[in-house]
């Protein structure tokens, strides 16, 4: 088969499978439903493999699918272009889309909606698969969209639960917040480049880095790269629009885990990779991208050390890492922001179904101060928490490390402004990310077994589904289907980083897929330190990273398994940071009032007082009773007594006399 | 000029005629045959329009199917129409909605069955004249006919406050059209002795005068489309006009101001056309927005339906005074997908008043319980309201976006707002209205969608789909035409 053919099957096979389970979800039986879309999205990997060999022997495409329209000189089209970058990317979606899969036969295997959940995730993996493959803007937004609108289903999937509903709408509002600047950045770009195609617009680029925007007086590239940067801060969770990504948590586990953690959530990076051409153009641009990515990364991971929903210190972590990717975006190492996408796609995705796995061990219980001592009934799911958790702090030879290692090191040595703020975030990151990773753990495997009390205390939960173990019940291993993607998970999580640093970063892997200009080239200083990857482990053993991780992990260990009182004297002796934590930094209170409330003020006063008082009171319905009132005093006049009109006559007659007669 | 059959006539006095028979049928006893008849009179009238499109020669950009012979000789007044590649969708989405609208109404209306299908068949055949119409005096006598057929809908199957709802309606537009009037008899003497739009398209005209006559269009037109401040009678003809008549008036008739602004203010008074653009401009942003809000606070659905078609016009309107292909394209696409995806939001609001007698958002709440299917259309055309790209909502919006952003950015920007205005009064409706948990024994006891509501909204929900995967089609007969156009004003008239 071609590469075009291989492309075309790649992204039909899940649409096909997505759309079979979800036309007729009411008609067909359970198996049939998860085994068409397991085949689809396998189908769609083993393609992604083939691809995958083709580009890894140099072979490129880029190809026109159709014509999706036409007008004046901008065409739009749809196709697909085929590089390393996005071969990279089709791989990662596909095999955790895969495994994703396979866990939901286990962990929905109760829910009426087993047939729509199905057709959904594979929906997505098509919409993702059209984003990263997409050799044009519009297909581009297309994806971008697509996958906002799963994401929205998905999160609102109990949709009787009002939580669910609030969340999925407050996600899909922020993510078109984001989608605002993304738009305007698209359209300075067609304006300005005459073009929607990556190729075309890239090769204009450095005509519009010396272009100034007419009406704004802006540089052209700062405003166009500000704005798909927008765009990617909604997507990949961004201070201040990261505020859906902890509420998306209300959707079931295995969507947190592709979407909200590992695929969807991370297109703002693969994009503004994409889009380095441009941003390498922009030092503001990416100072901002620096800062803000910074900026999340850090506090989003103090808030993880707070939270007490299993899930959502699994998505304040996400938050995290995304920041770190994008501090990489930031400091000009693309491939390192793809490279810790890659790694943390895997753990992170581990972590999640782990998370899920507990869950459903608990008996749909999220509270991990109801939980303690599970690696003695959960083995499987223990061991490979243990092991997402080594890589996600970045334990030496995990995939983790080397990936987060580098951003390190590159947000290190690069120049930009911004660079040592971002440093600085990413460093005492470390320790903030081990801290509440290993708080995480301990609370859930190790200690005191807390479930036995938690019968009745769990009902108190506001969704009706949350059941928690009855008194004396053991929590169990999970099924077969649950706990064999967390192995397959598991192994990627530790090997990866080891297997793949070397080439994807350091042997210009990428090529020409990512561009970045001689003056950041910070990899390139990286580079020189760089002696092997087996070498670089056995360095971090002894680097600053690592003993920063060490401290948050044996501070983890002795507040929660040691003096499991300590925190809770802690919290109340700095009650003010605490409340400030709990409260998420009061962004989503700003926002309801600010923003919502404010949007619904607004709404009030040009309803009321612009439609009903002004324009329909006053110049509408005034207007008629203006006519009725003339109506009204005309008829007055009209008396029927001849004396009155005499006498108007006479006084008419008075008046004109008096203005025509000549002044003497 | 053709050897064609008269299509355009078919496609306007079929209906007509159609209609007329209906009304013979008479009495609520016939209420059947009535109703087969005119869903067979609705099917022949869409069927007529297909060839426009697949004998559609899109290379050129003038008049085709052009059919011509004397009315009023003695005033030179003729039978003039013809569809160039900006009316000639117009003239097939009327009679596609017709078609549903007569199914819409099937088991819905059981009051005087014969006269409300033959005001909806005669309303469509009215709305086809107009659309084709290349004579002033014929154009006129459409456009204005057009009224009383809305009129009688609004007027005798309507909700409550029927009856002021259809007279603001009435005296609203009719207000406008007699400037409008007067503007044509003036162009009539001008043009020495001729009613013909093309030969107005030639005459030249001085500033001031062109100045006149587009204010004397635009009472006409503006108050159709309708543009901000003169917008307030179409939430009240909506909220009391029934299903069909909401689907008609928002689908086809709020087409009728735009098409007029593109056919004659554009054409006939460029120069004033362009001193006026910022103006315009102004009102449209002011649409988008403003209204925006408004439709953000509506507890009455179809209210809330009403005014995101006014913000939605507004994109149309914006397109059309940027004065670009791009702009004056996206707001034709604009067009013919809002009126899909307004007569698919009002169809579907229809469904749930049908069942439950209420419009208001507060008495639904977990819709999705007793109706999944329901709740699964409705959810695509919801999106499609918000502008999600693959359904057609996107492809207008997004080249008008674009074509503003070229522009001047700030006004980019300020239409771009409806990404996030439209998103949030559509999803949080949708939110209250279908999702949560069930609300009241009304909502669980509702029944999904029946075989005729899902064979409407399924052809809607296909019709989203194709124009959002592959609006090609869509927008390759409008280029020339649209070129001529932008042509034709550039090179001006003082």
């Amino acid at each position: 088969m071609d590469m075009l053919t291989l492309c075309i099957g790649i992204v039909l096979a899940p649409l096909a499978g997505s759309a079979v389970a979800g036309l007729f979800c009411r008609v067909i039986p359970r198996w049939l439903a998860h085994s068409v879309t397991i085949l689809g999205v396998a189908i769609a990997l083993a393609f992604s493999m083939l691809v995958y060999q083709r580009v890894g022997a140099g072979e490129t495409m880029n190809v026109n699918l159709y014509q999706w329209a036409v007008s004046g000189a901008l065409e739009f089209n749809v196709g697909f272009l085929i590089d390393r970058l996005s071969v990279l990317m089709m791989l990662v979606v596909t095999s955790v889309s895969l495994m994703v899969h396979i866990y939901t036969i286990g962990y929905m295997a109760h829910d009426p909606g087993y047939n729509r959940f199905f057709s959904y995730i594979s929906l997505f993996t098509f919409a993702m698969l059209m984003l990263v493959m997409s050799n044009n803007f519009v297909q581009l937004f297309f994806g971008w969209e697509a996958v906002g609108l799963v994401s929205y289903l998905l999160i609102g999937f109990w949709h009787t639960r009002p939580s669910a509903v609030y969340a999925n709408l407050k996600a899909f509002l922020v993510n078109r917040v984001g989608d605002f600047g993304f738009l305007l950045g698209i359209g300075l770009l067609a304006a300005f480049a005459g073009s929607l195609d990556y190729v075309e617009v890239f090769a204009r680029a450095p005509e519009l880095a010396k272009m100034v925007e007419p009406a704004t007086g802006w540089p052209l590239i700062t405003a166009i790269c500000i704005g798909l940067f927008v765009g990617a801060m909604g997507k990949s969770a961004q201070i201040p629009l990261h505020v859906w990504l902890p509420d998306s948590m209300e959707g079931p586990t295995p969507i947190s885990a592709l979407i909200h953690a590992a695929t969807m959530v991370t297109a703002g990076i693969f994009m503004v990779a994409r889009m380095s051409p441009l941003f390498e153009l922009s030092e503001t641009a990416l100072s901002f991208v620096l800062v803000i990515g910074a900026t999340t990364a850090l506090l989003m991971g103090f808030l993880g050390i707070v939270q007490t929903d299993i899930k959502r210190v699994v998505a304040y972590s996400t938050l995290s890492q995304l920041g770190y990717m994008t501090v990489a975006l930031g400091v000009s190492a693309y491939s390192a922001a793809i490279f810790h996408l890659m790694t943390h796609a895997f753990f992170k995705a581990l972590l999640f179904l782990g998370a899920g796995s507990v869950i459903i061990g608990m008996h749909h219980d999220q509270d991990m101060r109801n939980m303690g001592g599970l690696w003695r009934y959960m083995p499987i799911t223990w061991i490979t928490s243990l092991i997402g958790t080594l890589a996600l702090t970045g334990t030496p030879f995990f995939a983790g490390f080397y990936s987060k290692d580098t951003i390190i090191e590159a947000a290190h040595l690069s120049s930009l402004p911004g660079a040592e703020y971002a440093y600085f975030c990413v460093l005492l990151g470390v320790f903030v990310t081990a801290f509440y990773s290993f708080r995480m753990y301990f609370m859930v495997f190790h200690g005191t077994e807390r479930f036995d009390r938690s019968g009745d205390h769990a009902h108190h939960s506001d969704e009706g589904e949350h059941h928690g173990l009855a008194p004396g019940e053991e929590p169990e291993e999970s099924p077969w289907t649950v706990w064999l993607p967390l192995l397959v998970l598991a192994v990627p999580s530790v090997v990866i980083g080891y297997f793949t640093i070397e080439p994807i970063l350091f042997e210009s892997w990428f090529g020409s897929a990512i561009h970045v200009g001689q003056a950041h080239d910070v990899l390139s200083l990286v580079a020189r330190e760089f002696r092997g990857a087996r070498e670089m482990g056995s360095h971090g053993l002894f680097s600053l990273p690592f003993g920063l991780m060490l401290c948050g992990m044996l501070l983890a260990w002795l507040l929660y398994i040691v003096r499991p009182r300590w925190p809770a004297y802690i919290a109340k002796v700095f009650r003010p940071v605490h409340g400030l934590l709990m409260n998420k930094y009061f962004f989503d209170r700003f926002n309801e009032i600010v923003f919502a409330g404010g949007a619904r003020v607004l709404g009030h006063i040009f309803w009321r007082g612009g439609d009903r008082l002004v324009i329909d009171g006053l110049l509408v319905n005034g207007g008629a009773r203006l006519v009725g009132w003339i109506a009204h005093a005309s008829r007055l006049l009209q008396s029927g007594r001849i004396y009155q009109y005499a006498f108007a006559m006479i006084l008419g007659l008075l008046f004109f006399l008096t203005l025509l007669s000549p002044r003497v | 000029m053709t050897t064609t059959p008269p299509l355009l006539s078919l496609a306007i006095w079929l209906p007509m005629i159609g209609g007329l028979v209906v009304y013979a049928t008479g009495s609520d006893g016939k209420a059947q045959l009535a109703r087969m008849l005119s869903l067979i009179v609705a099917l022949f009238g869409f069927l007529v329009t297909i060839p426009l499109y697949t004998s559609f020669d899109a290379a050129q950009g003038g008049m085709q199917f052009v059919e011509m012979a004397s009315w009023i000789p003695r005033y030179n007044i003729n039978y003039f129409v013809g569809v160039d590649g900006i009316s000639v969708w117009f003239v097939i989405l009327n009679s596609f909605v017709t078609l549903l609208v007569v199914m819409a109404g099937w088991e819905v209306v059981q009051d005087r069955v014969a006269l409300y299908n033959s005001a909806v068949l005669i309303m469509s055949g009215l709305l086809n004249g107009v659309f084709c119409a290349l004579d002033g005096v014929l154009f006129y006598v459409f456009f204005e006919a057009s009224l009383i057929p809305l009129y009688l809908l609004i007027g005798i199957w309507g909700g409550v406050k029927r009856v002021y709802a259809a007279i603001k309606f009435f005296l609203f537009t009719l207000l406008g059209s007699l400037l409008m009037l007067v503007a044509f008899l003036y162009l009539f003497l001008e043009a020495g002795g001729s009613f013909n739009v093309m030969d107005w398209h030639g005459v030249k005209l001085p500033m001031s005068v062109q100045t006149a006559i587009f204010w004397a269009f635009f009472a006409s037109f503006a108050v159709k489309v309708p543009m901000w401040p003169v917008h307030t009678w179409l939430p009240d003809a909506h909220t009391e006009a029934p299903t069909g008549g909401s689907v008609v008036l928002a689908a086809i008739a709020l087409k009728l101001g735009a098409y007029g602004f593109l056919r004659f203010s554009l054409p006939v008074v460029p120069d004033a056309a362009m001193a006026m653009a910022p103006v315009m401009i102004a009102l449209s942003l002011i649409a988008v927005v403003y209204i925006g809000f408004v439709a953000l606070v509506q507890t009455d659905m179809k209210r809330l339906v009403a005014y995101s078609s006014i913000s939605h016009m507004g994109f149309v309107t914006l397109g059309f005074f940027l004065f670009s292909t791009l702009g004056i394209e996206g707001s034709l696409v604009q067009m013919i997908s809002h009126g899909f995806v307004s007569g698919a939001m009002f169809l579907c609001i229809g469904v749930l008043y049908d069942r439950t007698h209420s419009r208001r958002i507060a008495d639904y709440g977990g819709v999705a319980g007793s109706m999944p299917k329901f709740a699964a259309l409705f959810m695509l055309f919801a999106m499609a309201n918000a502008g999600l790209p693959a359904t057609s909502g996107f492809v207008g919006e997004f080249m008008v976006a674009l074509a503003a952003i070229k522009a001047n950015f700030w006004l980019g920007a300020t239409a771009a707002t409806t990404l996030i205005l439209g998103a949030a009064y559509t999803l949080w409706m949708y939110k209250r209205v279908v999702f949560g948990p069930i609300s009241s024994t009304t909502v669980a006891e509702l029944k999904d969608v029946s075989p005729r509501e899902m064979l409407i909204l399924g052809l809607l929900a296909v019709c989203v789909l194709v124009m959002g995967v592959y609006p090609y089609p869509f927008t390759e007969i409008m280029h020339a035409s649209v070129d001529g156009l932008l042509k034709h004003v550039a090179a001006g008239k003082l």
